[in-house]
């Protein structure tokens, strides 16, 4: 059965576009119809711009059909985080603390993806300043799941994974500290791209924590996140061609630490995908990062205290206008010692030292996103695998590693659960090789989606 | 700052600013600095292994 037009792949509509066959003007109809139909529920937005997008799309539509193709983005509706400058609209951050004044310019990323004639249809709701895992904090009201609503989306790009997954944007621009672009694609089954540290601009995005701010792709396949990841830096989006399926690859599992609590449905999608992999003549080895039990206490004796300075004015002046959770762990920043900061920053370098040292002989690290299938609303702690812990530190478990090294890191869809709930494979490149892990991922993504 | 006193002072600070439902949040931020600070990586002038933690692991 063809999929609805909202809900096909980039790499499919692109040639078509080009052809005449079909016009940008009806990719944004569909979308945005889709929007009208499915967000009053799922709340993805926080602001959608219908007139500027049709606009953009009849204009468009002229340019292709007088021969000026720009390539595969273009004619393509996207959705931006709303953390995330787009010129002529706020930049709320899901937060009553930010004035409502339009942003002057886009920001680089968004720039670049209009650049290769991508269209933005609007903002995206997310986790007030990007500082939470579940969406359900935002000045605009919670995001939901999809595939349950009275789940979390995940976060904090909750709001870009579900537009994408439900056809409300064919591609949407997140960010990531700990996990933000990784858990909301796990949770909501899509496709979510962390690049390496530094590859793309940062510019023109609200910091949450500056040393481990990310931005990146969100999208329904591997090659779509790519193409939007290409436009995203500047450089000209291509559909890569495709390699062996069968040539030698090995992928290395961190077991010990990574798979220590993990929920018993999420566990069997993962050794499903394990299996398939070993089936098409993927090799696995197993792998260990020494201090891998150290990266939480890391993770936070860093992330607490750069994300305070940005708010610690705010804090004082208008501490009421955070949502209650989000103002609790910015406080917290104001109590970390600058010894136990420097600590950490040599925990990071020793991490760093160590996935990389893992990943010697493999082609990349292979682990679930999330470690729990998306949790429901309103709950402090969950109990995995034998362990009770904050909802928070359980959905950070298997990412924020790699937010801390800066090593490339993408999420695949991996299955659902019994309960029809998505789960996601996340692989981990080797620093500065996020093509090469980008080539892994379309290989698993491949092999993996009869899961 | 000694531990101790760190997580007394933190404590009471928040009671005094009105926040005491930070109390279990420090709580927790308390055992992460325990555990960061009994991390084998933290340089000492007293250990004699001069070797420098951040390099043991590293392949080249």
């Amino acid at each position: 059965m063809t999929p609805a037009l909202c809900l096909r792949m980039i790499t499919d509509l692109a040639p078509q576009l080009e052809s005449g066959e079909i016009s940008a003007r009806e990719l944004t109809d569909a979308c945005l119809e889709r929007i009208a139909r499915r967000n009053p529920d799922l709340n993805a937005f926080i602001a959608v711009d219908e007139d500027g997008a049709r606009a953009v799309a009849s204009r468009t539509d002229d340019e292709i059909a007088a021969g000026r193709y720009r390539g595969p983005l273009h004619g393509i509706p996207i959705s931006v985080k709303d953390l995330i400058d787009v010129k002529g609209l706020p930049t709320t951050a899901a937060s009553k603390i930010r004035p409502k004044t339009p942003a002057a310019r886009d920001a680089p990323i968004v720039a670049n993806l209009r650049a290769a004639g991508a269209i933005v249809l609007g903002k995206c709701n997310l986790h007030e300043f990007a500082f939470g895992t579940t969406g359900e904090d935002s000045a605009f009201g919670p995001t939901r799941n999809p595939h349950d609503t009275s789940r979390s989306p995940g976060g904090s790009s909750g709001g870009s994974a579900v537009a994408v997954a439900t056809g409300m944007s064919y591609g949407s621009v997140g960010t990531d500290t700990g996990g933000s672009i990784r858990i909301p694609s796990a949770a909501c089954g899509t496709v979510g791209l962390k690049p390496g540290f530094g590859e793309l601009p940062c510019d023109g995005v609200i910091p949450l924590s500056r040393s481990l701010d990310h931005v990146g792709p969100l999208a329904r396949s591997v090659v779509d996140a790519w193409l939007l990841y290409q436009a995203m830096g500047g450089q000209e989006p291509r559909i890569p061609p495709e390699t062996n399926p069968r040539g030698a690859l090995r992928l290395g599992v961190p077991r010990r630490y990574f798979l220590d609590h993990i929920d018993p449905n999420v566990r069997g999608r993962f050794n499903d995908a394990l299996g398939l992999l070993s089936d098409a003549g993927v090799t696995t080895t197993d792998v260990d990062v020494p201090h891998a039990s150290e990266i939480a206490s890391v993770y936070l004796h860093i992330v607490l205290p750069e994300a305070m300075t940005y708010h610690s004015r705010t804090l004082d002046s208008r501490p009421e206008e955070y949502t209650p959770g989000v103002r609790l762990r910015l406080e917290m920043g104001r109590y970390v010692l600058a010894e136990d900061y420097l600590r950490a920053q040599r925990g990071r370098e020793v991490l760093r030292r160590e996935i990389t040292a893992a990943m010697t002989n493999c082609a990349a690290l292979v682990l679930p996103t999330l470690a729990i299938p998306p949790p429901p609303f309103g709950i402090e702690s969950i109990a995995v695998g034998g362990l009770n812990d904050s909802v928070r530190s359980v959905t950070l478990r298997l990412t924020q590693a790699f937010n801390l090294t800066g090593h490339p890191a993408i999420s695949v869809p991996c299955g659902n659960t019994p309960d029809d709930l998505p789960c996601g494979l996340q692989l981990v490149g080797h620093i500065n090789q996020t093509i090469e892990l980008l080539t892994v991922a379309r290989r698993v993504e491949t092999t993996i989606r009869p899961v | 700052m000694h531990i101790d006193a760190w997580a007394q002072a933190v404590i009471k600070d928040a009671q005094l600013r009105g926040l005491s439902e930070l109390a279990p949040l420090l709580g927790g931020l308390v055992r992460a600095t325990q555990t960061l600070r009994q991390a084998d990586w933290n340089e000492s002038a007293e250990r004699t292994d001069r070797q420098d933690a951040t390099a043991a692991k590293d392949p080249k």
